[in-house]
């Protein structure tokens, strides 16, 4: 049940903005095609010829569109590799962060014990910590730890798995810890006094209601390393071993050579986004009422 | 409230609760302790050519960072950095209380519209919104060009937005800004609804005009969440390296245009000043912590709940 005490009782509000109301949906129209014109213009310039691209004045509305410019970013040679490279490294991350931080969040919310306190600290304190602080002396281990195990060096993906799985379980941690303690504990001692040992319990009564926690978080981590950008940069070199962040921008540096064919860059940038953000506005939702059921007491 | 275990499940429970923490400790410490040790000791010793070379590491004590912090160049990025920080945080944070008030203000189909416009620019992912805006602002054919010779602003004919250090900044903080107000207009206007309407309409009755509505009562009332997303915004502009990165790629001077995170990339990837490059690594880190801690208290607190 998604009911919540939260919800926003805003409706009596109306009534009295019958005037200024005009002039604040106007200003409010402008904010929204301001927020969303840049996209807008991603996707109307990948539709376009680049002939057409170049003519003075611009053209608002999609004129001629095509997919010539899509073809053309797709079939880059680095592309697919990337694509591989990207799918390898964020789901390999993804099921090793889940399923350690799930048991990290596990014994911070269900267990008291000696050294908790400094952990939920260390968590918290490693959270706030920039990429950009770490990021030579990850570099620096990747390329000594490589010299003896290339599985593990610069340009593999367990390397960049590790950094990134670094990166993300603190906050993991402490979504899924929400999400567990808001699943009351009084359920599972009902179903061990009905007879189920404590990780039947565990399994039957708690787990499916932490699955909304678990889908939230995946998908949060997957979006944010699917976009990660700073830690690839070094960890990733070699053009072969590139993900789809550090693609697109090579694609843009490769045109860039050669007189800029902005149509097609900026059909690789909607190739990126396109999928991210249908995902994001997809979850949006499912990750609010998540957090919402969470909070909900059972 | 399902907190507190009872005595007989934690004698029970001893060792449990350390094997549940194994995992993410192992993960933490490979990918995270174990540089930032590396870090710390490198920024204590000579790691020059030589020791690119296979020759052991010498003890400098504190050599590097005497080395480092006269440097002229590492104080001008700082004060960057934070000028940068500061004009962004601000520049954020005013921004998006002016959206979550116009979303307040607005009919309820307006306001979808809006919110919909400000999740599709926060779901963007960031190397994708840098190339988008190097195209707006490309100097041939972008359409800011394009658009200010169109009104009479001749100067700005082949203007190179990208080669110039203050308008470099400008559009890098166009981005970031654009970037970051979907977070700042959604979490404003979610601490605005949970304004009770009946503080809102005795206000009303009691004759308060709008303006005075603004500032006793819904200004003191989101003044929690205002102060969160503030300082969060600060934290995370004193970290912008990418957005500069990718944008220096359009031909910036880059020694103009480095922040900090820019400057030790420079250091360490491109001068192969390990040591230097450790000691400011560990100094941001440092500033990190200082400025994060009262968030970090908050969340502590909610731990303890």
């Amino acid at each position: 049940m998604s009911t919540s005490t939260v919800a926003p009782p805003a409706r009596p509000v109306r009534r009295r903005l019958h005037m200024g109301t005009f002039a604040f949906d106007v200003l409010g129209i402008v904010v929204a095609l301001t927020w969303a014109f840049p996209v807008y213009w991603m996707v109307l310039s990948a539709l376009t010829p680049n002939a057409r691209l170049r003519q003075v004045p611009p053209s608002f509305l999609p004129t001629n569109a095509t997919l010539i410019n899509f073809q053309r970013a797709i079939t880059d040679p680095g592309f697919l590799p990337a694509l591989k490279m990207s799918l390898m490294i964020t789901l390999l991350t993804v099921a090793v962060v889940l399923a350690f931080a799930f048991l990290a969040a596990l014994a911070i919310s269900r267990f008291r014990f000696r050294g908790r306190k400094s952990f939920v600290l260390a968590i918290l304190i490693i959270q706030m910590l920039p990429a950009e602080g770490l990021f030579i002396a990850q570099y620096k281990m990747l390329s000594t730890l490589g010299e003896d195990v290339p599985a593990l060096g610069l340009n593999s993906v367990l390397g960049v798995t590790i950094l990134y799985s670094a990166a993300i379980i603190p906050f993991t941690i402490w979504m899924l810890r929400g999400f567990v303690a808001g699943v009351p504990l009084e359920l599972e001692e009902a179903a061990m006094v009905d007879g189920l040992s404590r990780t039947q319990a565990f399994l039957r009564i708690t787990f499916p209601l932490l699955a909304p926690g678990l889908v939230a978080s995946g998908v949060y981590a997957f979006l944010q390393e699917w976009n990660e950008f700073t830690v690839a940069l070094v960890a990733l070199p070699a053009g072969s071993a590139h993900t789809l962040p550090l693609w697109l921008r090579e694609f843009l540096n490769a045109s860039a050579n050669r007189g800029l064919d902005w149509a097609q860059v900026m059909a690789a940038s909607t190739i990126i986004a396109v999928p991210v953000v249908i995902f994001f506005l997809l979850v949006q939702n499912k990750m609010t009422s998540g957090l919402v059921s969470g909070a909900v007491k059972g | 409230m399902a907190h507190s275990p009872t005595t007989r499940r934690r004698k029970k429970a001893n060792r449990a609760p350390f094997l549940l923490l194994l995992g993410s400790l192992l993960i933490l410490l490979a990918g995270l302790g174990y540089p930032i040790l590396w870090q710390i000791i490198t920024s204590f010793q000579h790691f020059g050519l030589e020791q690119q070379f296979g020759a052991p590491p010498t003890f400098a004590g504190l050599e590097n960072y005497a080395r480092i912090f006269t440097d002229d160049r590492l104080w001008t990025v700082v004060g960057r950095s934070l000028a940068f920080c500061f004009v962004n945080a601000f520049a954020t944070v005013f921004i998006g209380l002016m959206v979550a008030l116009i979303m307040r203000a607005v009919h309820g189909g307006v306001r979808i519209v809006i919110q919909i416009a400000l999740l599709l620019a926060w779901a963007m992912p960031m190397v994708a919104a840098v190339t988008v805006f190097r195209w707006l602002f490309d100097y041939r054919t972008g359409i800011v060009n394009w658009l200010l010779t169109s009104l009479g602003l001749s100067g700005f004919d082949n203007y190179a937005w990208l080669s110039h250090a203050l308008t470099f900044y400008f559009v890098a903080s166009l981005i970031i800004i654009w970037m970051s107000v979907p977070f700042v207009a959604l979490s404003l206007y979610a601490g605005l609804t949970q304004i009770s309407t009946d503080v809102i309409e005795a206000a009303e009755i009691d004759g308060a005009s709008r303006t005075q509505q603004l500032r006793y009562i819904l200004l003191p009332m989101v003044r929690p969440v205002l102060s969160i997303v503030l300082l969060l915004q600060l934290i995370w502009d004193l970290r912008v390296f990418a957005q500069i990165r990718l944008l220096q790629d359009a031909g910036a001077p880059v020694s103009d245009t480095n922040l900090l995170g820019n400057f030790i990339y420079e250091l360490g990837m491109g001068s192969h000043d390990f040591a230097g490059a450790s000691a400011v690594s560990l100094f941001v880190l440092g500033l990190t912590i200082l400025i994060s801690w009262p968030y970090v208290r908050s969340l502590l607190k909610e731990d303890d709940q």
